[in-house]
């Protein structure tokens, strides 16, 4: 059963306020949810006031200045600062983006970063993707082939056939889509989530990939699958763009088509 | 690596904002309970009927009561709203309709058709 209120240890205290150092004419309130394992106390929303003209324009560079120059504790992850990596997942005024391709002006008034939903934290800003990565592995996205490889070039592709990875392959696996899920907030142990889904996809109809047979048996699933009701908070969210629902729905047309022959 | 067991739930609902689709997407889901329990009285209505002249009077008098009015007024939107976003559901299911673009479109497009369908009928009864 789904439990839609935070367990005791995760309901939120106030915490610290830092103000803007004196004769700051261009400032901005963030507000960022804090957890230190060690303190033992539940997790707090600090609160920081950042003299804009001194930081860079994206939601990124904020948690480096913060990091930089208030509080060295402020733990995330972060690596490409270009939205090809995926470590910067995180949710920012209540939706699921890249901190590092997020402009700080494309919101107005305070801004509040949350880690990833319902996840369980490790610290700050950093969920544990452990499980989000086991499910990953669990749909063996990698090429699987019956026949032996051809002797003298790898196996080809039509261009028509590679552009049907087009809106598959730019999946960077940040999990914003999986984690803005409320399917997947209630039923994540059983049920993959977009992200997963969509890479699923990515290898059915992939014309190289041998497999199709095996992968569509695993995928029929009440769980795994069919929790997926097309709330479509996956394809609003997508901070690359790509269309996770329709690629489920892709999946579950499939599963219809291989039934019907 | 042993999981440490104090850790948090980072919070979901509490601080996600759904989109527009995503509150349809519930409501949709709430609507389906309700009806469920709209059909209870609509069992009710039902059997007054087949019980006669007397009982019929009865629920009549009792349907034109305002409140009662009222609840059934908002069982017929919820019925309608329930019906057109299963449609949707079923251009969904056939591949289309997916586009990021016009998902809000085509939320508000549900809501209108449904909000004019439950006036008409209103209209009617």
């Amino acid at each position: 059963m789904a439990e839609f209120a935070l367990p005791k240890n995760s309901q939120l205290i106030v915490g610290k306020n830092y103000k803007a150092p004196l004769g700051t004419s261009n400032s901005r309130q963030f507000e960022v949810y804090r957890w230190d394992p060690v303190s033992g106390q539940n997790p707090r929303i600090d609160s920081y006031e950042l003299d804009m003209d001194s930081c860079g324009p994206m939601v990124l560079d904020a948690i480096l200045k913060i990091k930089n120059d208030i509080d060295s504790t402020l733990t995330f992850r972060r690596s490409c600062r270009e939205g090809v990596c995926g470590s910067c997942a995180m949710m920012v005024n209540g939706k699921n983006t890249l901190a590092c391709t997020k402009a700080i002006d494309s919101y107005s008034g305070t801004i509040k970063i949350f880690p990833l939903p319902h996840m369980q934290v490790v610290k700050d800003l950093v969920a544990d993707m452990t499980h989000f990565y086991a499910q990953y592995a669990s749909i063996q996205p990698w090429i699987a082939t019956q026949t032996p490889a051809p002797a003298d070039r790898e196996r080809l592709q039509s261009k028509e056939d590679r552009e049907k990875l087009d809106g598959l392959y730019e999946c960077v696996l940040c999990a914003c889509c999986s984690t803005s899920c409320p399917s997947y907030w209630w039923n994540s142990e059983r049920y993959l989530g977009p992200a997963v889904l969509l890479q699923a996809y990515r290898w059915l109809v992939d014309s190289r990939d041998e497999n199709t047979g095996a992968r569509l048996d695993e995928l029929e699933d009440p769980f795994k699958l069919y929790r997926c009701h097309t709330i479509m908070n996956c394809t609003d969210t997508c901070p690359k763009g790509l269309n996770p629902a329709k690629a489920i729905a892709e999946t579950k047309k499939l599963l219809v088509q291989r039934k019907l022959g | 690596m042993a999981v440490p067991s104090n850790r948090p739930t980072s919070p979901h609902l509490q601080a996600y904002k759904l989109p527009l689709t995503g509150i349809i997407s519930i409501t949709h889901r709430m609507t389906g309970v309700l009806l469920s329990i709209g059909l209870v009285f609509f069992v009710v209505i039902m059997s007054a009927i087949a019980g006669g002249q007397k009982s019929y009077d009865n629920i009549q008098a009792l349907a034109t009561f305002w409140p009662i009015k009222l609840i059934y007024s908002g069982f017929c939107y919820a019925l309608v709203f329930h019906l057109c976003h299963g449609v949707r559901h079923l251009i969904w299911d056939a591949g289309k309709g997916f586009d990021r673009e016009t998902m809000d479109r085509y939320a508000l497009i549900e809501m209108g058709i449904s909000l004019a369908i439950t006036i008409n009928i209103l209209l009617f009864i």
